[in-house]
């Protein structure tokens, strides 16, 4: 697939690398960094047209009919896959693609950079070095959620490191230093646990073990070539690895998975300590307690953008990376230890909001609230309802991992409005006490009525974005333990009363406390340009939800559906067949019902996660 | 008279062997030996004294350089096509004393042509000045020839000779600034731990001849194997393990590995930081390569691809577990105390000392999974060894790039301490960023070249993991290997901090550090190659296998 002949190659590249390409010229020395305006707006202007292509890709509709290397809405595989020969000793591969669990998280990163290029304004110091690592930072993004090629992944998975380091400690608040490192740290870690993992799976991976089918579909070898190149696999004498995530998934849900057949250490399967190693890494960008302290520093000390990117993209990545790479790797794993993945959830859940009631400092209640709505994501990703006892019904788990999508996508949205909107009273009063607010609704009605939207999305108000995903999953978690269920429930008052006794405590009141009353002037247009776009999606997604399903839950049905027929016929049939010999019977586990079939009964006609939800 | 025992013919086989066979395979030693005669000449001559040495070593260099490409591309066309045989193009030397293969092809392209970057470098960082330039070179390349010959080592005695070899020129130049009392005395704690490890090295290697009855590296292994089996009574068991023991001293101390490390930062902080860079990239590259083939010979049958070699290859069985023990332990005390020492330091060579230590460390470890491998599983070994030469590769690169960035600030700060380096971004913004590819590739941070280095050590310890050899040590050591990792951000980093966050102080007077000059021409030379082979490593990767032929 050569990069002309591949009408996504140029889309789905430029996207990813148009911001480093950029970045690599404004650190020329001939720009000249006086011309701090210029480099503003050069930066605005590329993560602008960045993110028109990502939209040119991701809503057809807007731009005409839909077109090659365009996103087919409705279609649950992986779409506009670009391959090209990277390493060959490893097998890495340049493979790029998307479906609908990373598209809109593509658009998302790319909406909010612009976004945050926009708050950037205020930036004053170094201004050309900020905005090259920013640009940086959005190329890390964006690479991250379209690699389909493990090592691809790991590399934009650290790239972002380095800048968000810089970021945080140039930039940052009183304590930047001590943020910055602790973060770097934190991630660092989690990473080198991920690059264990990684290299774990690629010397036990064997594609050979894959049908001809198989192999096509994930993308191993390519259509035009595949008669050739499945010879060449078929025909190799050892084992053939591979760092295709795709290709990985399916030799992971073999019935003869050498992941769950290898023991490694302390007589767990290379898959559990694979599982373990790789939610390591992915849990603490999430974050979940107690591997979030990094979180509240970074977000207090960062600048307000790079705060908005940080709620916005950072914490998704750990989200996806479980959902993309933990669960259809890992499946064994991954149904044994649902109960961590749901358990630290929860526990964060809770955790995150009685730390949001205690604090005293605006932007750190903020950071703690996205602890707390993330673990609605870890419990919504783990409720592995399908099992023996449900009769293998997986459309709780679909409404579950659907609910946590759009509970990423919302908080996406919503927390960049909370953090922009800290920020905008930050630059007038250079405070954040909560103790020291009052009266704002007085002096910035504008302002405060859209603060007030963005804060109401953060508490789930019915009609906002970020109602829709915590009652999915909240219901969908029911299914898999009561006991989890009335917690997460009960979790949705702590977040109301955080939420509105801040907004009492900030807005409301009969005057202003703090200093620097002169400076709460109303709200400027460009500010305005800002919030405006971040409340009116917040809106949009709370009243059509429906406008994200439409991408997210053909590729999580389908995900969710293979896995639940794996835990059938793989997991739990092994086991009916160990017991079925044993007792000398010669029953045999009922034939299963092709993965086809399944899908299109279950989602095609009735579609029972929206009957389930709504 | 018998034939053979005619002195005549003896004396044309061995010219005609020396000649035909050994002299076409050591053209790039022959250079480096030619160039030293030279400089030498050059100085005894008044006409041509005024001939500038640098240019001459530089001359020199260029042609070991090109005959150790040539010799290198002679092996297999281009690297990753045809790659001749299983034994990499095997050819003894000398009468056995030396070995060439693609291991010490690729070894003399590491080291020539870091002598290449390294002789440029001197130049334009002025140290050596233009009096001491003629011994300064000869002591370079004598040295270099020493590592040369580390890399093609094939004989015991031949160990013991290139280890020296490369080791007395190093006590000179690190003593090479005379007015510094710092520098005197790092020659001198060099000079005298050198011969202590050296005189300790010679003593074990004749207690092996002694027990063994050869010297020449690929019998040792048949012999031990024959020792073992003959069911040895403890006394030789205890001889042989104190002798193998006594060698790796002589090893870990050209290795600076821990507990034989201490001559290291003393060395480093003392002597220049281009003698630095000379140390911790050319050196090291010998001493890792010596030690791959010291510890194939004690642990690997020769010829193992051949039939008949099983019988040998399961009595080294215990040779070989005491090896991979002993270098996988020191890899992992060097790894961890290199790392933990580092973070204290306050001078920028010294931290880079306790940097390099720490990198010996993570090339040991692959070494270690080789040897573990070598039998089970000889893929694996191979793709172990091809991470050790890869990682050689960057490495030269990376460290060569700090030490050069230091040597060339120290020229414009007038000091070596990294909180002179305050603010740096402000003045030379060009020379902060260079300075940050090169630590954060030392990191091992994708997408830059210390990152695929790292991914491959890492990788032959999770294929050695995998396929059951030595599993709990190298378990622990990919363990160690991780936690190391994420240690050794705190000092790099640390040093990024100071020159980006901390203010400019107020007293600094050197001027900007220009990135369009010869200087800024050089830096950008050896960093961007770091960022390059990040991200295209396929090239290095696929000449780097040719060198790991030798482990199959």
């Amino acid at each position: 697939m050569l990069a002309p002949e591949n009408p996504a190659f140029w889309p789905l590249t430029l996207i990813v690398f148009l911001p480093a390409l950029v970045a690599a010229v404004l650190s020329l020395p001939i720009v000249p960094k006086a011309r701090e305006e210029a480099i503003r707006w050069i930066t605005l202007a590329t993560t602008a047209v960045v993110f028109l292509l990502s939209l040119w890709m991701a809503v057809p509709q807007l731009f005409g009919a839909v077109g090659p290397g365009q996103f087919v809405v409705g279609e649950a595989g992986m779409q506009n896959v670009v391959k090209l020969p990277w390493i060959d000793s490893f097998g890495i591969e340049y493979l790029l693609g998307v479906d609908g669990i990373s598209m809109p998280l593509v658009v998302l990163t790319t909406f909010l950079s612009m976004l945050a290029a926009a708050a950037s304004w205020p930036i004053s110091k170094h201004v050309k070095a900020y905005h090259v690592l920013f640009l940086l930072l959005e190329t890390g993004m964006l690479g991250v959620f379209v690699s389909l090629d493990f090592f691809l992944f790991y590399v934009f998975w650290e790239v972002m490191l380095l800048p968000m380091y810089f970021l945080i400690g140039v930039w940052g608040g009183p304590r930047r230093e001590y943020a910055a490192i602790k973060f770097f740290l934190y991630t660092l870690l989690g990473s080198v646990l991920m690059l264990i993992a990684i290299l774990m799976l690629y010397f036990t991976s064997d594609v050979r073990l894959l049908s001809d089918d198989q192999l096509i579909a994930t993308h191993v070898v390519h259509p035009a070539t595949a008669v050739d190149e499945i010879a060449s696999i078929r025909s190799a004498e050892g084992a053939v690895h591979t760092f295709n995530l795709m290709a990985l998934a399916a030799v992971g849900q073999l019935p003869n998975s050498p992941f769950a057949s290898t023991t490694v250490w302390l007589d767990m399967s290379l898959e559990t300590w694979a599982f373990l190693l790789l939610l390591i890494g992915f849990v603490i960008k999430v974050p979940v307690v107690p591997v979030h302290t990094w979180l509240p520093d970074a977000h207090v000390e960062a600048p307000t953008p790079i705060s908005m990117i940080l709620a916005g993209v950072l914490l998704k990545l750990g989200g996806y990376g479980i959902l993309r790479i933990c669960y259809p790797i890992c499946p064994g794993a991954g149904l044994s230890l649902a109960w961590l993945v749901c358990g630290v959830g929860v526990v964060s859940m809770v955790y995150g909001a009685f730390a949001a009631l205690a604090q005293t400092d605006f932007k750190r209640m903020v950071a703690y609230s996205s602890v707390s709505h993330m673990g609605y994501v870890m419990l919504g990703l783990g409720v592995w309802s399908a099992v023996a006892g449900q009769e293998y019904r997986w459309d709780f788990w679909a409404q579950g991992v659907n609910g946590a999508m759009f509970q990423m996508l919302a908080h996406g949205i919503s927390s960049a409005g909370m953090f922009f909107m800290v920020g905008v009273l930050y630059d007038r009063v250079h405070h954040r006490n909560l103790q020291e607010f009052g009266g704002i609704f007085g002096k910035m009605p504008v302002y405060s009525g859209l603060a007030a939207a963005v804060f109401f999305a953060g508490l789930g108000l019915p009609g906002l974005c970020g109602f829709i995903g915590e009652v999915l999953v909240t219901l969908s978690s029911w299914n898999y333990s009561p006991v989890l269920a009335v917690i997460s429930a009960f979790t949705v008052i702590l977040t109301a009363a955080y939420i509105l006794w801040a907004i009492q405590r900030v807005y409301l009141g009969a005057e202003y406390r703090g200093p620097h009353e002169e400076a709460l002037t109303p709200i400027t247009s460009r500010e305005l340009s800002i919030a405006t776009p971040l409340v009116f999606l917040a809106i949009v997604f709370g009243v059509a939800p429906q406008s994200l399903f439409q991408y997210v839950t053909p590729s999580v049905n389908r995900q969710v559906a293979t896995l639940a027929e794996w835990t059938r016929d793989v997991h739990d049939g092994a086991r009916k067949m160990v017991v079925a010999d044993a007792a000398g019977a010669d029953e045999k586990p009922q034939p299963a019902a092709s993965l086809t079939d399944l899908v299109t009964a279950k989602s095609g006609g009735s579609e029972p996660w929206r009957a389930n939800a709504l | 008279m018998h034939p053979a025992l005619n002195i005549g013919t003896l004396l044309s086989e061995l010219f005609t062997e020396t000649v035909d066979i050994s002299l076409p395979r050591f053209r790039p030693e022959l250079c480096l030996v030619l160039t030293i005669i030279l400089l030498l000449l050059c100085r005894m001559l008044p006409l041509l004294r005024r001939l500038d040495s640098g240019l001459i070593a530089f001359g020199g260099v260029c042609f070991a350089a090109w005959y150790a490409y040539v010799d290198f591309m002679g092996l297999g066309g281009l690297p990753g096509e045809a790659i001749l045989g299983t034994a990499g193009g095997r050819q003894e030397l000398f009468g056995g004393l030396l070995v060439f293969d693609a291991f010490t092809a690729f070894l003399r392209m590491v080291l020539t042509g870091f002598l290449l970057l390294y002789v440029l470098l001197t130049k334009l960082s002025g140290i050596p000045d233009r009096e001491d330039g003629a011994d300064f070179y000869s002591l370079v390349l004598g040295s270099s020839l020493g590592m040369c010959l580390m890399a093609s080592a094939n004989h015991l005695l031949m160990v013991f000779m290139a280890v020296e070899m490369a080791s007395v020129p190093s006590y000179a130049l690190a003593g090479m600034l005379k007015g510094r009392p710092a520098s005197s005395e790092a020659a001198l704690k060099y000079a005298v731990y050198g011969a202590g490890a050296a005189g300790v090295m010679l003593y074990g290697i004749s207690l092996i001849a002694g027990l063994l009855g050869t010297l020449q590296l690929p019998a040792v292994s048949t012999e031990l194997a024959r020792v073992i089996s003959a069911g040895s009574t403890s006394g030789s068991a205890m001889v042989l393990c104190l002798g193998g023991l006594m060698l790796a001293v002589g090893l870990a101390f050209k290795l600076s590995a821990v507990p034989f490390h201490f001559w290291c930062p003393d060395v480093f902080e003392g002597a220049a930081a281009e003698v630095g860079a000379f140390l911790s990239v050319a050196s090291k590259a010998a001493a890792v390569a010596l030690l791959v083939r010291v510890a194939f010979a004690f642990s690997v049958p020769a010829g193992l691809a051949e039939s008949g070699v099983v019988a040998t290859a399961t009595a080294l069985a215990e040779s070989r577990h005491f090896v991979v023990y002993t270098i996988g332990l020191l890899a992992a005390v060097t790894c961890t105390f290199g790392n933990l020492a580092a973070y204290g330091q306050t001078n920028m060579k010294r931290l880079l000392a306790y940097s390099t230590i720490a990198h010996a460390g993570y090339l040991m470890m692959a070494v270690a999974a080789a040897v573990a491998m070598s039998v089970s599983t000889p893929a694996g070994a191979r793709d172990a060894i091809t991470a050790v030469a890869f990682y050689l590769a960057t490495y030269l690169f990376m460290n060569l790039g700090a030490f050069g960035i230091v040597a060339l600030l120290r020229n414009r700060l007038r000091s070596e301490e990294i909180a002179a380096y305050a603010g740096l971004i402000r003045t030379s913004p060009g020379i902060v960023v260079a300075m940050a590819v090169v630590l954060v590739s030392l990191i091992g941070l994708p997408p830059l070249a210390g990152f695929v280095a790292k991914f491959l050590v890492f990788s032959s310890l999770v294929d050695a993991i995998i396929a059951g050899a030595e599993r709990p040590l190298m378990l622990a050591l990919l363990v160690i290997g991780g936690f190391n990792t994420v240690i050794s951000l705190f000092y790099y980093l640390r040093v990024l901090k100071v020159m980006t966050f901390e203010p400019l102080p107020e007293d600094r007077v050197a001027e900007p550090f220009p990135l369009v000059s010869l200087s800024g021409a050089l830096v950008t030379g050896l960093v961007v190659p770091v960022v390059i082979l990040g991200v295209f490593w396929s090239g290095l990767y696929a000449a780097a296998q040719l060198a790991g032929v030798i482990a199959s």
